[in-house]
């Protein structure tokens, strides 16, 4: 057994999961509180990865960095999540808010046409070439932990432990604080949670801004990481999203977060060890075989339908 | 008892005063073609469909262009298209969202079977009826796990069946088998599969485009008459119960998952056979003809049309088929525009003295706001609108910068808040706004939207969806659904 490459698919499935796992976060808080699937949400993370990389061209672009990384890389994370934190809020109250008592199918329609006029826009926008966020300019790569078989970059290591911060200030938030307590009432009953005086629309608002945060913050990483961005990035990544979310358990936040390790861990040893073209077809496959066994996801609770 | 019979103000069983107006609520139909539907919806369904088919039969011999003909078969079989999927989301109400996948497997079947790939020259009926068949069967396969699926892990999963789809074609040129040395080339790769066989029945070989045109006109009869024989049948109702309340329907006895596998292999079905015909037409496939644009394209016409109506789903296809067949030549994608923008004024501004307001503000706001740009900037202005009838109106009007693109980009997405903050003002603050958005619309149009066609429709087509869905989410011709609380 090489235990290089393992070890190397290892950290790279924890790099790929943490990410996976912030997108999934998006979508299962937004399922949780409207039931909707926001199909538009990938496309929120591929603008978060553009808009990271605007603020590096502005400071300078990968070759010439005019400030400090360390400061250069909280403000793409900052712009980003600011930036798709409101592109979130924008589609919920334009494309979603006009939806809410429509037909299951209707929602779901709009969030197809959203996510279609994002990823055309960005097109229009950005052009079809690639951009790369080229992080070997001005981070050495070399740094970083190297112990036996063990290399891990400083990159990766700080993407998995901002990861690994985010996912616990969520939880906090939605343990400890007024708000995560009005969102826990909103999802478990968005009517009840009226009548007891929550604002369900703020609170719709406020889960839509921080859902589409961890987005955009999802994307600066993968920049950070895996250099390319691109219009189409959205589009796959929304979908291993969505699947790791499913396979926690649509719903559940320590759910989304298993369910993107496993998803990304799964994606790189199966590109590692058994096919790097189908590897799509795989993680699709898991999908299908978990809805199968356990529709409800791992840490889901099975739906009761009341009438 | 005769006398409960016999008194006209009894109540009638089963038809309360709520079931007795209906009717009223649902027939009241809006819209610039009110009158024209409600003319056309007194004749019989079959004089429509036999007038439709037999004025574009008549094509070839008004127009002899081969462009004008291929523009028309490919709308006809858009249109076979958004009836299959009319069956899946309209009738049944499921989002199908891997249609388009069917579609390409029925034209990659037939390209296997009926081309050079392995030597297979398969009769054409042959080839046709084993794709229909085994597209069929295809829909039962990925209906099977998806139908214990609510609406939305549905939709995902059979997106995810489309892009797994598009992968396969991409590459299943080198697959090894472990009783073959060498990988075998199946699909041909992202190259696709050409020199396909063209149909021929009884001997007769469809070869000329104009042979095509009947050949797919009487293909879409025959689903036609079909589809409109299955919506009026016990399955058709159930399917139209099914959609607006699964549960209840279940309630009643109907078997729920076998309808939905039922609607699942129509759809598969309709989409396969338009596939065959789709791969003969063009001599060859490749993957990129089955890709996510395609599928965003057949959702417009469906829902454009009004999901649920045949008629409406056929127009929706016609409309955008062509719209977007316009859309690829500048000087008609800014007729089109235009004319798009002239109608949405005439029919959405009320008093006409509004309207009227409007228009004239808006040209001066143009001369205003190039005349006072050529002062400031004149390297902005420098640029000149090029080919078309409209150029030389519109030169003097929209700014055109020589480096149009950053100013461009800058102005659309001005133009994308302007427009969602025109949805949140109200009364004369709408009307005033409304005159700067549109110049900003022409502007962004002429520097940014018209040079790229193909960007442009997916662009126009998502807008739409969106805009429909929370406007009129009925389309043009189906009826509007009264919420049951």
């Amino acid at each position: 057994m090489d235990w290089d490459f393992f070890v190397q698919q290892l950290v790279n499935g924890l790099t790929l999961g943490s990410v996976y796992a912030l997108i999934a976060l998006g979508y299962t808080m937004v399922y949780g509180i409207l039931k909707l699937l926001n199909f538009a949400h990938g496309e929120v993370y591929m603008m978060g990865a553009f808009a990271g990389f605007g603020v590096l061209s502005l400071f300078g672009g990968a070759a010439g960095v005019t400030i400090n990384v360390v400061l250069l890389i909280g403000l793409m994370l900052a712009v980003a999540m600011l930036g798709a934190g409101l592109l979130g809020v924008a589609i919920e109250r334009f494309a979603y808010r006009p939806l809410r008592n429509a037909p299951r199918i209707a929602p779901l329609i709009s969030a197809l046409g959203v996510s279609f006029f994002l990823q055309s826009s960005a097109l229009i926008l950005f052009g079809a070439d690639f951009r790369s966020y080229e992080t070997y300019e001005y981070i050495d790569l070399a740094t970083g932990i190297h112990w036996g078989p063990l290399n891990i970059s400083v990159v990766r290591i700080a993407v998995i432990l901002t990861a690994v911060a985010m996912m616990l200030g969520l939880t906090l938030l939605v343990a400890r604080t007024r708000l995560g307590k009005a969102m826990r009432a909103t999802s478990f009953d968005r009517e009840a949670a009226a009548m007891q005086g929550i604002d369900v629309d703020r609170v719709i608002v406020a889960t839509f801004f921080i859902g589409s945060a961890l987005a955009g913050a999802a994307g600066v990483m993968v920049g950070l990481v895996f250099y390319k961005v691109y219009h189409l990035m959205g589009f796959l990544a929304g979908l291993k999203g969505f699947t790791a979310a499913v396979v926690g358990g649509i719903g559940s936040i320590p759910g989304a977060m298993l369910g993107g390790l496993l998803i990304g861990l799964s994606e790189a040893f199966i590109t590692g060890y058994v096919s790097s073209t189908f590897q799509d077809v795989f993680v699709f496959s898991i999908l299908i075989a978990l809805l199968l066994v356990r529709p409800s996801g791992l840490l889901g609770k099975a739906d009761i339908q009341k009438v | 008892m005769s006398e409960v019979e016999g008194t006209p103000e009894g109540p009638k069983i089963g038809a309360d005063e709520w079931v007795a107006r209906s009717e009223e609520r649902t027939g009241r139909r809006g819209g610039p073609f009110a009158p024209l539907v409600a003319r056309a919806e007194q004749l019989p369904w079959w004089v429509l469909l036999v007038a439709a088919v037999g004025v574009s039969a008549l094509l070839p011999f008004v127009s002899s262009s081969e462009y004008v003909i291929r523009v028309a078969v490919n709308t006809v079989l858009f249109a076979l298209l958004a009836l299959g999927l009319n069956v899946v989301v309209g009738w049944a109400g499921l989002l199908d969202l891997g249609f388009v996948a069917f579609y390409g497997f029925g034209a990659y079947l037939y390209a296997l079977l009926s081309s050079s790939q392995f030597d297979l020259h398969f009769p054409a009926l042959l080839s046709v009826s084993i794709v229909i068949v085994s597209s069929a069967l295809l829909g039962l396969l990925l209906g099977l796990p998806s139908r214990r699926l609510v609406g939305d892990y549905l939709a995902i999963v059979t997106l995810f069946f489309a892009q797994i789809y598009v992968v396969l074609a991409t590459n299943a040129d080198r697959i090894t088998f472990p009783w073959n040395d060498g990988p075998t080339d199946i699909s041909g790769g992202p190259n696709g599969i050409t020199d396909i066989d063209p149909i021929s029945i009884l001997g007769y070989e469809f070869g000329s485009i104009r042979s095509y045109l009947w050949l797919s006109l009487g293909v879409f009869a025959v689903v036609v008459v079909a589809l409109q024989f299955i919506n009026h049948s016990r399955t058709g109702r159930a399917w139209r119960a099914l959609r607006e309340d699964s549960l209840a329907a279940e309630m009643m006895s109907m078997p729920v998952n076998r309808l939905k596998l039922l609607a699942f292999v129509f759809g598969a079905a309709t989409a396969g056979l338009t596939g065959t015909i789709f791969a003969s037409v063009q001599l060859g496939v490749f993957p990129q003809n089955f890709d996510l644009p395609l599928l965003i394209t057949v959702y417009a016409m469906v829902i454009l049309g009004g999901a649920g109506s045949i008629p409406g789903v056929v127009i929706g296809a016609i409309t955008i088929n062509v719209s977007l067949e316009l859309l690829r030549e500048p000087s008609n994608a800014r007729f089109l525009f235009y004319v798009a923008i002239g109608l949405g004024l005439v029919t959405l501004v009320r008093p006409w003295r509004r309207l009227a307001a409007i228009l004239v503000g808006l040209v001066v706001f143009g001369i205003v706001a190039y005349q006072l740009t050529e002062w400031l900037r004149p390297a902005w202005v420098s640029g000149t609108i090029e080919g078309g009838r409209f150029a030389s109106v519109l030169d003097g009007w929209v700014i055109h910068p020589v480096n149009s693109v950053h100013l461009g980009n800058a102005g659309f997405v001005l133009l994308i808040v302007a427009l969602l903050a025109l949805t949140e003002v109200r009364g004369i603050w709408r009307s005033i706004l409304l005159v700067p958005t549109l110049y900003l619309a022409a502007f962004v149009w002429e520097n940014r939207l018209v040079v790229e066609p193909s960007v442009t429709r997916i662009l126009l087509l998502g807008a739409l969806l969106v805009v429909l869905m929370s406007w009129r989410p009925q389309g043009l011709l189906g009826s509007s659904r009264v919420e049951i609380v």
